[in-house]
């Protein structure tokens, strides 16, 4: 497999996610595009793994389908062992809300919800009454420093803080992994910095983290960078070329 | 998930909007509203109009002079009604009518005559109406002021008259009129009663507007011995449709079957009724397209919302929100607006018909309610169906990426 280990995790290495053989081909009217061709890659737990690609490396589509957001055209997708592959959307809608967090580029906050409402959305989804809803939602953001911010709306809280609560929301349920998409790319490169921070002290509490970025320099904080080019893991030197 | 917290994302997704919100239910508002209050005007009339009949006096049955109601149970058209203009009826039949016992318990009959009546330098038009001395046992109308005229007085054809409510006040304000003199026509009549206020009819002038004195002096004063009605009062014991066939069968003695007509106040009642439903169905029918208007309006905005929300719908999927759920958010979320649209509209009507009672009769009744709840409930779930169903089927990666 084509991904380079900095060290080896401390945990007892076993499978989170498992890809084998995942393609996905989309069509665009006469023309076939292959974004993802034969992938193999295995997530253990503790995992912080970072893809990096140009775009159309096909970086998207393989967050999309390792997060259970789309379904592969071939292969097969494990979570947890179990066979996910085929799943319909409603059931993986409470796989997500109950496995994977995300966080996003853009953030995706509610703008007229305060951080703790963000915070605590993926709990209404996940039937968490209310009061334990915002205890834990509290907890979390407390976490990522936003203790004293919880009843503030999006354009009330700077980038780095709206982030936080974005990763806060992606914490809340306890979900499996994490997938992180270009989380720094909203950013500049001081509250960038804080994130890093924040992803780097997660993976040392032990969470499984994915993230998908252009930026090597993000991708470095990863213990192991998986390269993505036309749809095909390749080597990490060759990723380095490409740039 | 829940059923109360789609219905808080609901109502938070409502309130975070509020100008819009509200014009997307001015719709409903103005639908509902419209058809509530057209609602309790018509049964305000209809309760109006039946409280109107209970004070003409029970198991009252009236003759009338031509054909009053036509075969299908409606008032007859301008030619029957010609009739009642060229036949009038004459004491030799209040005799026959009198005689029919049992079904003739009391009876009354008059003739009616309009002229100037003046006191002082007040002058007004009157109804006049010369009847027997029965007149206010029959047609039950309590006397206010003095007294109603005596058999003596009527058959002696004294000039005496008793004044309507309305009249009295035009004319007498603050002075008290017994015993006092008016003129009527060129003869003068001393005031003997007034009778209490009944309450207007609609358009026309009713009973408060009246004057009354005995028909042999009607008779001789304007040298007619035309009687207009012959009412009745029935045995209560014997059933009011066997004493209308009895009352026909001696009418029908002197006259032809279409130059008289024997009814008793429910049948006026249900035909008036009938003509108010038709006209209260009718107008809410139209006013019911408001309706139609609003849900349209509804649909409209909901998808504009999906549209401008899709980015909200992507993250909301993503993070566990499965389309059902996304389903019944926005339906619940149209159905809502619908609902409280419909709230507003009925609390306006409430207070439109508040404010026309003391004009008329309104009233808002619980099946206007329960009806324009349930409309504005329908309008919403219908027209919120397509937008909820757009937004349940967004792909969340698609959704997602939308800017």
């Amino acid at each position: 497999m084509a991904t380079k280990s900095k060290k080896s995790s401390p945990i007892l290495e076993s499978p989170i996610l498992e890809l084998k053989n995942v393609s996905k081909i989309y069509h665009l009217g006469n023309q076939t595009i292959k974004a993802l061709d034969k992938i193999n890659l295995t997530i253990n737990q503790g995992d912080f793994i970072s893809i990096v690609g140009s775009s159309g490396s096909g970086k998207s589509t393989f967050l999309q389908i390792a997060s259970m957001l789309a379904e592969p055209t071939s292969g097969t997708t494990l979570l947890k062992s179990k066979d996910v592959t085929h799943y319909n959307e409603p059931e993986r809608a409470r796989l997500r809300n109950k496995e994977i967090g995300f966080i996003f580029q853009q953030f995706n906050l509610l703008p007229r919800s305060t951080a703790l409402e963000n915070v605590a959305l993926p709990l209404i989804y996940a039937n968490v009454d209310e009061k334990e809803r915002l205890s834990k939602s509290k907890e979390v953001l407390k976490l990522v420093g936003l203790g004293d911010r919880l009843y503030n709306r999006p354009n009330q809280l700077s980038g780095g803080q709206q982030q936080r609560v974005a990763i806060a929301r992606a914490l809340v349920n306890e979900p499996s992994i994490v997938f992180a998409d270009e989380p720094t790319g909203n950013l500049d490169s001081k509250t960038g910095d804080e994130i890093k921070k924040i992803l780097k002290k997660l993976h040392q509490q032990g969470k499984t983290i994915l993230m998908v970025t252009h930026e090597e320099e993000l991708a470095d904080i990863a213990e192991k960078t998986i390269c993505l080019k036309d749809g095909k893991i390749i080597q990490t030197r060759a990723c380095n070329d490409q740039k | 998930m829940h059923l109360k917290n789609t219905f808080k994302i609901a109502i938070t997704s409502i309130l975070s909007n509020k100008v819009r919100s509200f014009l997307t239910m001015l719709g409903i508002i103005i639908g509902v509203s419209s058809v509530v209050l057209l609602m309790s005007i018509g049964r305000g009339l209809e309760n109006y109009i039946t409280g109107q009949f209970d004070k003409l006096g029970t198991n009252n049955i009236f003759i009338s002079p031509g054909t009053v109601f036509s075969e299908e149970g409606r008032f007859s058209g301008k030619e029957q009604m010609l009739n009642t203009i060229n036949i009038s009826f004459n004491l030799d039949d209040v005799k026959n009518i009198r005689k029919l016992k049992p079904y003739v318990v009391n009876y009354t009959y008059y003739s009616s005559q309009s002229d100037d009546v003046k006191f002082l330098q007040n002058t007004e038009v009157a109804t006049l109406l010369g009847s027997n001395a029965n007149y206010n046992q029959v047609i039950e109308t309590e006397i206010a002021k003095g007294r109603f005229f005596n058999k003596t007085e009527a058959e002696q054809g004294e000039k005496i008259v008793v004044l309507g409510w309305e009249i009295y006040q035009d004319l007498f304000g603050q002075i008290d009129p017994i015993g006092k003199t008016v003129q009527i026509g060129s003869t003068a009549y001393k005031v003997i009663g007034v009778a209490e206020k009944v309450g207007s009819s609609f358009g026309g002038a009713g009973f408060d507007s009246n004057i009354y004195m005995p028909y042999e002096t009607m008779a001789r004063a304007y040298d007619s011995e035309k009687i207009f009605d012959i009412v009745v009062k029935s045995n209560s014991e014997i059933d009011t449709k066997e004493t209308i066939r009895e009352l026909e069968k001696v009418m029908e003695k002197n006259y032809e079957e279409d130059e008289f007509s024997v009814y008793d106040q429910s049948e006026i009642l249900s035909v008036i009724n009938n003509i108010l439903s038709m006209l209260t169905i009718g107008l809410s029918g139209i006013a019911a397209i408001s309706l139609v208007v609003g849900g349209v309006g509804i649909m409209n905005i909901m998808l504009v919302s999906v549209t401008e929300r899709t980015k909200e719908i992507g993250l909301r999927k993503a993070l566990g929100a499965t389309p059902k759920l996304i389903l019944s958010q926005f339906l619940i979320e149209a159905a809502l607006l619908s609902i409280l649209g419909g709230l507003i509209g009925l609390g306006l009507a409430y207070l439109g018909t508040l404010a026309i009672q003391s004009y008329f009769p309104a009233k808002v009744t619980m099946d206007a309610v329960m009806l324009s709840f349930g409309v504005s409930t329908v309008v919403g779930l219908v027209f919120g169906a397509a937008p909820a169903n757009r937004a349940s089927k967004l792909s969340p990666i698609e959704a997602l990426r939308y800017e």
